[in-house]
């Protein structure tokens, strides 16, 4: 799925379609890209010229309040020139659209497109249709790697590290795309992944990816240093897949209580949009170990970190194009 | 009609037990004799076929061949055409057309366009039900007389046990089969390809082994109750094969058939979301692929049946949701078989004639699989050491969507031979 990897320097290649297929050290690269773009979104004047002159794409056939603001703001942030298309209602007959838009993108020149959609593998259909680097911002419950990529940066920022980090992904894995993106990249830093959820939730194999299971939140607590708590979506007790909201909350909501029996502290991320009192208690989302608002300031820089890296630019001279580019005085 | 002397074969006929070096001569399109060093009567065609085997043609009892309805994906014409170029001379088309073959007219067309398509003999599916709706029992008697040669509601499970153990009954008036595609819907809904570690991977909704397993067990123990020969499609699952395997030495009356891709693919193809690994059963696993193997070659799955299902370039071309399911498979059946299964040490090149020939003949009661002397002269010419490389632009189906694009096969069909006339030969 990486093309034009064949160098020796460490890039992207032309798309970011997910973690699965990236290396350890393209990782890092993202990673580490993304420090200095924090720092951008902190000036009065939160504007680098680095992507002047680029046009982008943003298509999203999937309602999205977070994910597309942030890619927005991160093209905006970088001077791109963007234009957001919302597709969502047309999936009657989306294949057949995702051909015809990839020939209309490829006329019309765009340098890149972010894409979310309903479909598994969208994704990468667009990307091998398409000269445009193309980046995955959530297809169907294949992968998300950008929202896999900020929670990385975010166990780095709060830990000091990922390898050896004990991380926990509870909830609904079977349809999650981040629970897919998370895993491929924990394992890929050394970190030990564990998933905890009702078996009606886990995919079949799961085991198979080098993950652990845990029946119980408590076993998932007493183990872990970090909780990443996935959405719980109402059409999966509609589908038949737990009976109510309220006995999920029971015995699988992240609550205080089950919290207060941590034998250290644990760390609580949460992808949002969150349902308070269905996955997670608000006592513990808006509680001291929670991080779930840092993720949300760096999902701005992993994606600044990611348009830009797949736009041919390199780590170094992120530092270099951003200290130079704003005049000191109009810092804050 | 000119006498025709096929000189210097090797003849496998697996309904006599014969593989040996013999000529066979066919008059008025009837085989008249299999013996060594025939002279050829006067005026007749020869053909050389040393070095090449000769066998009964192939027959395949599962074929989608789109007419009426989906013509531009293959019509009758072009469906019997790539039948023939895979070494076919009878294939039994499936009632899931539009209008599906639930009544006369619908089976009389097929029987028409049958009659004037130049290649492979084609025999239509009668459905078991009316619209293929699971409800109410279509006219087997009246379908039987205007040309069904069995029943099926393929695409869809016959999902009321009632319906299945009516129609098991009823048939057996008749004497012929009725084909089930074993799917229980409520696992099954909405799965892409196989529920294991590659759908989890690639986030796609999984098809579980126990969907087909639950309806074979059914369909075995209705065949029980009933007597009546239930026939069990494309068989994908290990758990299937022990099922049969189990219902078979009970004496129950059960055949089976498996597909030359579940035979040599995994859910491992799907990869990439390739479009044209989607079918229905999905691609299973290493250990059923082993399990499906050994159980054609102990007779638990009797024959080999493609699936030949086409669809047309655009319909494969979206994302892996909503791709339809199915392949092409008619003009790779036998290349795969030799390959994979003769060279690959699975069968005997007689065994494998015996699974694509003889026993699917024999299980919907057809005059065909066998060289005996005065049965219809429908033969297939083949060399089993050419290598050839998969090239679906050279499709004689109207549709490309298989999985082997460039795969080396083995086994090349140099002629077909349906009532004594060449109906396909390969250019040199």
């Amino acid at each position: 799925m990486i093309r034009d990897s064949s160098s020796s320097a460490p890039s992207l290649g032309k798309d970011l379609l997910g973690l699965e297929p990236l290396s350890a050290d393209q990782i890092r690269l993202v990673l580490d890209t993304a420090e200095p773009f924090k720092e951008v979104s902190e000036r009065a004047i939160k504007k680098v010229p680095t992507l002047r002159g680029k046009t982008i794409v943003n298509l999203f056939y999937e309602a999205s309040t977070r994910t597309r603001i942030a890619f927005e703001f991160a093209e905006k942030r970088l001077s791109a020139d963007t234009v957001n298309i919302a597709a969502a209602g047309s999936s009657v007959e989306k294949g057949e659209n995702l051909v015809d838009t990839a020939r209309n993108l490829e006329a019309m020149r765009i340098d890149m497109v972010v894409i979310r959609h309903p479909a598994s593998g969208a994704a990468a259909f667009l990307a091998d249709r398409i000269p445009s680097n193309v980046i995955n911002a959530g297809d169907g419950w294949h992968e998300h790697p950008t929202q896999g990529l900020l929670d990385l940066l975010t166990i780095r920022d709060k830990l000091g590290r990922i390898e050896g980090v004990r991380v926990c992904i509870c909830g609904d894995i079977l349809h999650s795309r981040v629970a897919r993106s998370n895993i491929w990249g924990l394992l890929k830093l050394g970190a030990e992944v564990a998933v905890c959820g009702p078996r009606s939730l886990l995919p079949r194999g799961i085991e198979e990816l080098g993950v652990h299971v845990f029946k119980h939140p408590e076993e998932a607590i007493e183990w872990a240093d970090v909780l990443n708590v996935l959405r719980l979506q109402l059409e999966r007790m509609q589908a038949g897949y737990i009976p109510s909201l309220d006995e999920y909350y029971r015995v699988y909501g992240i609550t205080q209580k089950r919290l207060e029996r941590a034998p250290r502290d644990v760390l609580i991320l949460h992808p949002g949009p969150m349902n308070r009192g269905v996955e997670i208690d608000s006592m513990v989302a808006d509680g001291p170990h929670s991080a779930i608002l840092q993720q949300v300031t760096n999902g701005i820089a992993i994606r600044m970190a990611v348009l830009y890296l797949l736009s041919g630019g390199t780590p170094e001279r992120a530092n270099v194009a951003q200290a130079e580019d704003v005049p000191a005085g109009v810092r804050r | 009609m000119r006498p025709v002397l096929v000189k210097g074969g090797r003849v496998i006929d697996p309904s006599r037990q014969l593989d040996q070096a013999a000529d066979v001569l066919i008059q008025d399109g009837r085989i008249a004799a299999v013996e060594s060093n025939v002279t050829a009567p006067e005026g007749a065609e020869t053909i050389d076929a040393s070095g090449m085997v000769v066998a009964p043609g192939l027959v395949d009892v599962h074929v989608h061949l789109r007419e009426p309805g989906k013509e531009a994906a293959e019509t009758v014409a072009t469906g019997a055409r790539a039948a023939a170029a895979g070494g076919f001379t009878s294939v039994c088309a499936m009632p899931n057309t539009d209008p599906i073959t639930d009544n006369q007219a619908a089976i009389g067309f097929i029987v028409k366009q049958a009659s004037a398509a130049n290649g492979a003999r084609v025999f239509p599916y009668g459905a078991i039900s009316i619209g293929q709706r699971g409800e109410q029992l279509a006219e087997f008697a009246k379908l039987i007389e205007a040309g069904a040669i069995a029943f099926s509601d393929d695409g869809h499970p016959v999902l009321s046990s009632h319906l299945m153990r009516t129609a098991l009954e009823y048939a057996q008036a008749f004497g012929i089969p009725v084909a089930d595609h074993c799917e229980e819907p409520s696992l099954a809904k909405g799965g892409a390809m196989h529920d294991g570690v590659v759908s989890t991977r690639l986030g796609l909704k999984g098809i579980p082994a126990a969907a087909e397993e639950i309806m074979v067990a059914r369909d075995v123990i209705l065949s029980e109750l009933t007597g009546g020969h239930v026939h069990l499609c494309h068989i994908s699952t290990k758990g299937s094969v022990d099922i049969i395997r189990r219902g078979k030495e009970n004496g129950v009356n059960v055949t089976a058939e498996v597909t030359p891709h579940h035979l040599t693919l995994t859910h491992d193809k799907c990869e990439g979301y390739n479009t044209n690994a989607k079918m229905n059963p999905p691609l299973r696993e290493e250990a059923d692929v082993v399990a499906l193997r050994e159980a054609l070659k102990d007779g638990t799955l009797d024959m080999i049946a493609t699936d030949h299902a086409p669809h047309h370039y655009e319909a494969k071309e979206r994302d892996f949701d909503d791709a339809p399911f199915g392949i092409v498979g008619l003009e790779t059946a036998l290349g795969l078989g030799v390959k994979e299964l003769v060279n690959g040490g699975v069968l005997s090149l007689p065994e494998l004639m015996r699974r694509m020939s003889t026993e699917p003949a024999k299980a919907f009661h057809l005059d065909a699989g066998t060289l005996e002397p005065g049965k219809p002269a429908d033969l297939v010419i083949f060399d089993p050491g050419a290598t050839w490389t998969v090239e679906p632009t050279e499709f004689h189906s109207k549709s490309r969507n298989t999985p082997y694009a460039g795969h080396v096969l083995a086994g090349r069909v140099e002629r077909t031979i349906v009532g004594g006339r060449t109906v396909f030969q390969r250019d040199s």
